[in-house]
């Protein structure tokens, strides 16, 4: 008998069909991962066990949960099964608790409710001994600690808490750790695990990233477009999937490593000296958010500079970018010293993270991409503009009838390409590639990194290509910076950091990257060592 | 905490200090001669010069100024022109009126508002909130003054429940005085009130949506224990600036509604002055205003931070 | 195709009424508000006199529709003059403050609160006070009181967007401050101001009626609905339509006007477009 057990779900909202016919099971002290692209109706499936669905959604199906079908529950009853069954945790760990209560308070909370013959104090020793189970020490974190003093991990870990003191049957994380950083999120992972084997609860973990998941999950569930596209045990699964998209998935969440022709020519284009950066905080107190970088980028050559959120990577690209103002130091683009002035910047060019706010909403892809246009000296006239933002756009794999569209009409992927178009369109020797793949589903990720990586190879052009993961960089860089505190704690080529880590740093964040390799490996031998 | 309430402190006294220079140069300085411009069309220079010398007005502008704060510092507001009165004693009476009265419309505003924006937010979409939010539409555009007039109409004239103005004085007794200013509350209110439930009608819809309250709701709390246990004292917070905006707004709102009421609050004095151009009492009451607006925000300032504790500490 | 708002429609639909009224007042009245006729006063509404007469025997229609005229005229000037000057200032302080300048942007906000600090209505009772009653007082006393409204608007949209990826690569483009504030800043919160100004314009009518009311805006022989309101005040008991009629006027416009803004809002937003789409916890 499964502790859940989802069958035929059918879920619509006005009318649209969301989820159909979505069959998953899950049993006590069990890990089951939901993998899927945005889309795919995974989340929506973890809000219809919990109830918790937009208004105008209608549920058809069964949802068996310890012998009751939840669809039949009144709003109610499913109070009390979220109450005491059933524990949730979300993606935005930043704004799940509320501000204006103590974390103690908000715990204690789910601990009576709950339990309500607990008396205040004994509601408050559980709620201790929850937020100890979840690593936040009273000592460290008392009970009146307010959530603005807790980092996103730290807040998750109270998310977390809330979820456990309840005694659930059965815990949902939907992206626990996607707004993470990869250590913290191999931690929470690893916290996650350790909870279900301890409470013996059944854990339906959604997810995005394959890899994060088959560390973790003993089951696995493919969904694309609302429907299940395959399920099975994680040890068998990678080998017996059929599916191509399963394959697809697999592939792209698989690092591959290719061994890169390093003919760089000497010309060194980028060439940062000692920069530093102090930003003030409040008094006289200075935070050092970039302490004097150097590095040097050749021409053609690409580099990868890898940061946790907070590391001083952003500050440091919005100095070489020429629109902050840098403390010390020297930034050389071609050999001249630049500061933000006008004349250098056709040289370099940017792509941001997010495909949704990178254009102005209000401007026509054929004004977007000719914006840079600016720098040029002499004006061309507005034929040939056209003319060369086709070109652009034909570079990066989008037809000249874009032109006459806005960026909402278009995904996340094509966005990016525009966004690409746009960084080209002055024939820069640099462009920055600012976490430029960090918001794109796994499929579309693996296409702009190589449609990024035929554009280095035909025409030439440097990427410097920031990311908080060190896998993303993997493939595509010549050399790799790690930067912790303001400070490149180490450098080299790409193949050594990987292969043979100096620093302690740069070891963690490779351990915390998730690969599923490895971590099928790490199943493999978890389970030969309970045969010996 | 102690940082944020100096920060504000600090605030507080720089914008009362520009706020004299202000009120200084407009009544003093610009007008050329306020002895001239109180005389009136009366040319008798005579009159003119006692009057001047009575104000002071002979020393230098600096002088002047520092004279006009320092005797306020002291209690000292000058005598009024027309009164022939310590303005200080002018001001102490009517404030026995306006005060209550503005507390009294706060209260019904805040009392009336809240709960109709809660109510309106929590049943979104439905009857109740159209027909709520279509009367507080109606409410945002009805002038108070023209509201009063209707008030008066209907509760003095055609019902005669109430007295169509006056004030009996706090020795007749509190209620008998409360009475007289129930019209008077109202009509400031109930502007204010329709206002104010828009707000909180919104800001609740708002706080629906955060996170947090998906947390609540997944502990099992139902979503009007939810809105109630987490979400109230979020959506208070924009609320509370309206909330300190409107004070202000019923401040100046009494200069009418007291005159249409005749009753004899700060306002009525402040039109009355103007109207008599005795510039010294309009100095001084309007003085006293800002002060009393000054001090409402920076009430609401450390309201917020009771409420929000991510602001105690001065971070952003 | 999507409907319009009902708010939308019925909003501007009493505002083209009065929009109309008061342009029709510029060539033609039923009757001469100037004329005083004391034999035809306080005449109930009829077919010859459609909201009746005053004490002195004017024809109320023609006078609201004389009234409406300057009503708007002085909201229009009032809220242009808050435009025109806020919103400037505005962009220029959330720009030189996302540029690593706080300096204006601290000078504004301590403006701001200065002026917040004066009740609005009290200060422009002292404006036209001092400066003598009449309609450029009343003007200058109500724009004044614009002033940091829009520029507390738009500065607070402003910095919003500054923080956007797309700005940033105008910035990388080499685009200056203002240029970025008039290529990319203004287009994006134009709907706001919009929205912004339908309600000040609606806070500046009952502002002008407030002022009239007690003798200090639009002067007479020239009719304004403030003032008709308070003559009528000392007849309310005989002559009640008097204080109905243009009392009626001001919250049917100010009405238009308000509903008129919500529906912008409403189809231009396309944050509360979403949120209605994604209302997500039921």
């Amino acid at each position: 008998m499964s502790l859940l057990n989802i069958q035929g779900l059918l879920l619509s909202i006005h009318g649209s069909e969301i989820l159909s016919n979505v069959a998953i099971g899950v049993e006590e002290g069990q890990i089951v991962a939901i993998v899927g692209e945005s889309g795919s109706g995974k989340s929506m499936t973890a809000s219809a066990v919990m109830q918790l669905v937009p208004n105008g959604a209608e549920m058809s199906g069964n949802v068996w949960f310890m012998d009751d079908n939840l669809l039949d529950k009144t709003e109610a009853e499913m109070c009390d099964v979220r109450k005491n069954h059933i524990g949730m945790v979300f993606q935005e760990p930043m704004t799940a608790l509320n501000p204006v209560q103590t974390i103690g308070k908000q715990v204690i909370e789910a601990v009576r409710l709950a339990d309500k013959s607990l008396s205040k104090d004994q509601a408050r020793e559980k709620a201790e001994l929850m937020l100890h189970k979840v690593g936040l020490e009273q000592t460290r974190f008392p009970l009146n600690t307010y959530p603005h003093k807790l980092s996103g991990g730290q807040r998750q870990r109270v998310v977390i808490a809330i979820a456990l003191s309840q005694n659930p049957r059965l815990l949902i994380a939907d992206e626990p750790t996607t707004a993470l950083d990869v250590t913290t999120q191999s931690q929470i992972m690893k916290l996650l695990k350790k909870l279900v084997k301890q409470e013996n609860m059944g854990l339906l973990l959604i997810s995005h990233d394959l890899a994060v998941v088959a560390e973790v999950a003993d089951h696995i569930v493919i969904m694309r477009n609302g429907k299940v596209i395959e399920q099975g045990n994680t040890d068998i699964f990678f080998n017996e999937m059929s599916d191509d998209y399963s394959k697809e998935l697999f592939a792209a969440s698989k690092l591959t490593f290719k061994d890169k022709k390093s003919e760089k020519s000497s010309d060194i284009i980028l060439d940062i000296k000692n920069l530093k950066k102090d930003y003030k905080l409040s008094g006289s107190k200075k935070l050092r958010a970039v302490d004097n970088v150097s590095f040097r980028l050749k021409k053609g050559e690409n580099i990868g500079l890898v940061g946790e959120s907070g590391c001083g990577k952003s500050t440091l690209v919005r100095c070489i970018l020429g629109v902050e103002a840098y403390k010390s130091g020297e930034i050389l683009l071609n050999g001249e010293v630049f500061d933000g002035q006008k004349e250098l910047r056709k040289h370099i060019n940017a792509v941001f993270q997010d495909p949704f706010g990178s254009f102005n909403p209000r401007h026509m892809v054929k004004r977007v991409v000719a914006e840079p246009f600016y720098l040029i000296d002499t004006p061309l006239s507005s034929t040939e503009q056209l003319s060369k933002v086709e070109e652009m756009l034909n570079h990066v794999g989008l037809n000249a009838d874009d032109m006459d569209k806005y960026s909402h009409e278009f995904s996340g992927g094509q966005r990016q390409r525009i966004a690409i178009a746009r960084a080209l369109i002055t024939e820069p020797s640099v462009i920055v590639l600012d976490e430029a793949t960090s918001a794109l589903d796994v499929l579309i990720r693996e296409q702009i990194l190589e449609l990024l990586e035929n554009l280095s190879e035909n025409l030439g052009i440097s990427y410097l290509f920031i990311s908080h993961d060190l896998t993303t960089v993997r493939n595509i860089t010549d050399r790799v910076l790690v930067m912790k505190d303001g400070i490149i704690v180490e450098q080299g080529p790409t193949n050594e950091i990987y292969n043979n880590p100096q620093h302690p740093y740069t070891n963690t964040l490779l351990e915390a990257s998730p690969d599923i390799t490895k971590a099928l490996n790490d199943k493999r031998n978890e389970l030969d060592d309970n045969f010996v | 905490m102690l940082r944020f309430i100096s920060k504000r402190l600090l605030s507080l006294f720089s914008t009362l200090f520009v706020a004299t220079i202000v009120i200084f140069l407009m009544i003093e300085v610009v007008p050329g001669d306020p002895a001239a411009f109180m005389m009136g069309l009366s040319t008798n220079t005579e009159a003119a010069d006692a009057l001047r010398a009575e104000l002071g007005l002979n020393a230098g502008v600096l002088e002047r100024y520092f004279g006009w704060v320092t005797g306020m510092l002291s209690g000292d507001f000058g005598i009024s022109y027309t009164y022939r009165v310590p303005v200080s004693g002018l001001i102490f009476d009517r404030m026995l009126v306006s005060v209550p009265l503005t507390v009294y419309a706060l209260i019904l505003s805040t009392v009336i508002a809240i709960p109709v924006g809660v109510i309106a937010a929590s049943r979104r979409g439905t009857a109740v909130d159209t027909t709520l939010m279509g009367v507080a539409q109606v409410g945002v555009a009805v002038p108070n003054f023209w509201f009063a007039i209707l008030l008066v109409l209907l509760f003095s004239t055609s019902l005669q429940w109430f007295s169509a103005g006056g004030f009996p004085g706090w020795e007749a007794g509190f209620w008998l005085c409360l009475k007289s200013l129930t019209l008077p509350a109202i009509s400031l209110a109930l502007p204010q009130a329709a206002i104010l439930s828009r707000v909180m009608r919104s800001s609740v819809l708002e706080v629906m949506n955060e996170d947090y309250m998906r947390t609540a709701r997944a502990k099992g709390l139902s979503e009007r224990q939810a809105l109630l246990r987490h979400g109230l004292r979020n959506a208070l917070i924009p609320v509370l600036t309206i909330l300190g905006l409107q004070f202000s707004f019923l401040l100046a709102g009494g200069i009418i509604i007291e005159s249409i009421f005749s009753i004899p609050g700060l306002g009525r004095l402040v039109f009355q002055s103007i109207a008599q151009r005795d510039l010294i009492v309009v100095k001084s009451v309007v003085t006293l205003l800002v002060m009393a607006v000054v001090m409402i925000t920076f009430i609401v300032d450390l309201a917020y931070a009771v409420v929000d504790p991510r602001l105690r500490e001065g971070s952003n | 195709m999507k409907s319009l708002p009902l708010s939308l429609l019925v909003g501007s639909g009493l505002t083209l009424i009065f929009i109309i009224m008061a342009g029709l007042s510029f060539v033609w009245t039923p009757y001469d508000v100037t004329a005083l006729n004391i034999d035809q006063k306080f005449l109930d509404p009829s077919l010859l006199h459609l909201l009746g007469t005053d004490h002195f025997g004017r024809d109320v229609l023609s006078m609201i529709m004389v009234g409406t005229r300057n009503a708007i005229a002085v909201s229009i000037i009032a809220v242009g003059i808050g435009m025109i000057i806020g919103v400037p200032l505005g962009l220029w302080v959330a720009g030189s403050r996302m540029n690593g300048g706080s300096f204006f942007d601290e000078i504004l906000m301590r403006g701001n609160d200065l002026i917040f600090a004066f009740p609005s209505l009290l200060m422009a009772i002292m404006i036209t006070a001092v400066f003598g009653p009449g309609v450029i007082n009343a003007i200058i006393a109500i724009g004044i009181f614009n002033i940091p409204v829009f520029a507390r608007m738009t500065r607070g949209a402003a910095m919003g967007l500054w923080s956007r990826e797309y700005i940033m690569a105008a910035r990388v483009c080499g685009k200056g401050m203002w240029r970025i504030s008039y290529e990319h800043i203004l287009p994006n919160i134009l709907n706001l101001l919009i929205v912004q100004a339908t309600i000040q314009f609606s806070i500046a009518i009952i502002a002008e009626a407030s002022l009239s009311y007690v003798g200090l805006g639009t002067q007479p022989p020239m009719p304004s609905l403030g003032r008709m309101l308070n003559e009528a005040q000392t007849m309310i008991f005989f002559a009640p339509w008097l204080a109905y009629f243009p009392g009626g006027a001001i919250v049917t416009m100010v009405l238009g006007l308000n509903l008129m803004g919500d529906g912008i809002r409403d189809v231009l937003d396309p944050k509360l477009r979403q949120r209605k789409g994604q209302d997500v916890v039921a």
